[in-house]
């Protein structure tokens, strides 16, 4: 119990809300960095997953690497990068992006891939031309695990960013690596609670950004693409 | 120990003398990350089994299964093992309870799923054929939702093997170890084979299932989740 009331404690005191070690700083530093790394890695994983889907062909390289993505070992990926690229914020983003990109390149895969060919046909008998069909019929039938593609990919920085703290990152894992360092107990929880707090966060205010651009006309058709969605956990 | 003392020095990706005389660290470390990810696939299916059934049977099961192991699986491992820490304490018992927490969502969905993959004309001749609920599920459900198991076991065990190099934090981390050494040491031959042999060790368990699927049940085909 005096661990509980020591965190509540920890959260009440002013000085964790103020100056570069606060926790907006924080949250700012842990947003950043995600947000950045989501964005380039959605640059380059959603082109490639939506052309493999749409022209169906190279599944198995798709397949592969969802594969290789879920092997990747956050940690080692991180460190790796550290020790090429040094100190600073780019080896954080490159390790980042390289993790952000197989759940993106394999759900759009999937949700082009699942486009039901008969709609395909009556797009081409309507007389559309085929980037047309692309961007008008099957995109916003993919939109559903698109953007899950995107919600696991950020849930999944977000989660690694912790780790960043490990080579010298900011962010909430700055409290939970040198919580541990510290043996801090206190602020190792508290650390942990606000990672969890805002990795929640992420998926609930993407799964509400995906319900708002998911088509209406079929939004009832299936069944909800997180139960779908490729699962992907590396951190 | 290169350290960077002398300037001149410039640590190789892999240095090859270091590796062969610490074989017995890297086998050792192997041998952690492959206990640990053992115990987590089976202690995960141990559970999932019972709750995927459960949540078969009775619908009304099925959603909050599904949403308190989709908040489980959404928090992520280093948060999880910190919390846990004061509790269980730095080591085993921790890193196991977050592992396993992470297989159920993986394992519980991919047995739904084959679950419900069953057509109801099978069900149908099963009932004809005088089979019981119990049985019925033992003899003609379960074996068809084989192939959909089989893949979660696969995520469950890839992913599983990529987040035991975490369990570092908290004294463990299987091949996790070597990787923490390359960072502290500021030393890359750990690191690099740490790395590597974590994404291999993932790679050569997958298909270690695949060829484990194709001697049980030959009739299915691949299916990747």
């Amino acid at each position: 119990m005096t661990h509980i009331s020591n965190v509540v404690r920890w959260f009440a005191d002013p000085a964790h809300w103020n100056g570069p070690d606060g926790i907006p700083q924080r949250l700012v530093e842990h947003i950043q960095i995600s947000a950045e790394s989501v964005a380039i890695g959605a640059v380059i994983a959603l082109p490639i997953g939506i052309a493999l889907g749409h022209y169906g062909r190279f599944g198995n390289l798709a397949i592969n690497i969802s594969n290789v993505g879920r092997a990747l070992p956050s940690f080692g990926v991180l460190v790796l990068a550290f020790q090429i690229f040094g100190l600073g914020n780019l080896p954080i983003l490159v390790a980042l992006v390289a993790l952000a990109i197989p759940p993106m390149v394999t759900n759009s895969y999937v949700g082009l891939r699942e486009v039901d060919p008969d709609v395909k046909e009556a797009a081409r008998g309507m007389g559309y031309r085929e980037l047309a069909q692309l961007l008008r019929v099957e995109l916003p039938l993919a939109v559903p695990l698109v953007m899950a593609g995107i919600r696991t990919s950020a849930v999944q920085v977000v989660a690694t960013a912790t780790l960043a703290a490990l080579i010298a990152g900011g962010g909430f894992g700055r409290y939970v690596i040198d919580g541990f360092a510290q043996q801090d107990y206190t602020k190792l929880a508290a650390g942990a609670l606000l990672v969890a707090v805002l990795a929640m966060a992420t998926e609930l205010s993407l799964s509400a950004v995906e319900r708002l651009l998911v088509p209406r006309g079929i939004r009832l058709q299936r069944a909800p693409a997180a139960r779908r969605a490729t699962a992907f956990k590396t951190a | 120990m290169p350290t960077g003392i002398f300037l001149d020095y410039v640590d190789p990706w892999v240095n090859w003398a270091w590796l062969s005389t610490h074989i017995t660290l890297i086998t050792d470390a192997l041998q952690q990350h492959l206990l640990l990810t053992a115990i987590a696939v089976a202690g995960g299916l141990a559970l999932s089994l019972p709750m995927g059934i459960a949540a078969h049977r009775w619908p009304s099961l099925r959603n909050p299964i599904l949403a308190v192991f989709g908040v489980v699986y959404t928090i992520p491992s280093l948060a999880l093992f910190a919390l846990l820490v004061p509790y269980t304490g730095l080591g085993i018992v921790t890193a196991e309870v977050g592992l396993i927490g992470y297989t159920i969502l993986i394992l519980v969905r991919n047995l739904l799923i084959g679950l419900e993959s069953v057509p109801p004309e099978v069900l149908d001749a099963a009932d004809g054929m005088g089979y019981r609920p119990t049985a019925r599920l033992l003899r003609v459900e379960l074996p068809l939702a084989l192939p959909a198991i089989f893949a979660g076991v696969r995520i469950a065990t890839v992913t599983t093997i990529g987040l035991v190099t975490i369990t570092a934090l908290i004294g463990l981390g299987g091949l996790g170890q070597l990787i923490d050494k390359g960072l502290i040491e500021n030393f890359h031959t750990p690191l690099v084979v740490g790395t590597v042999l974590s994404i291999a060790l993932a790679l050569v368990a997958d298909l270690a299932l695949i060829g484990a699927q194709r001697i049980a049940i030959p009739w299915s085909r691949d299916t990747t989740g």
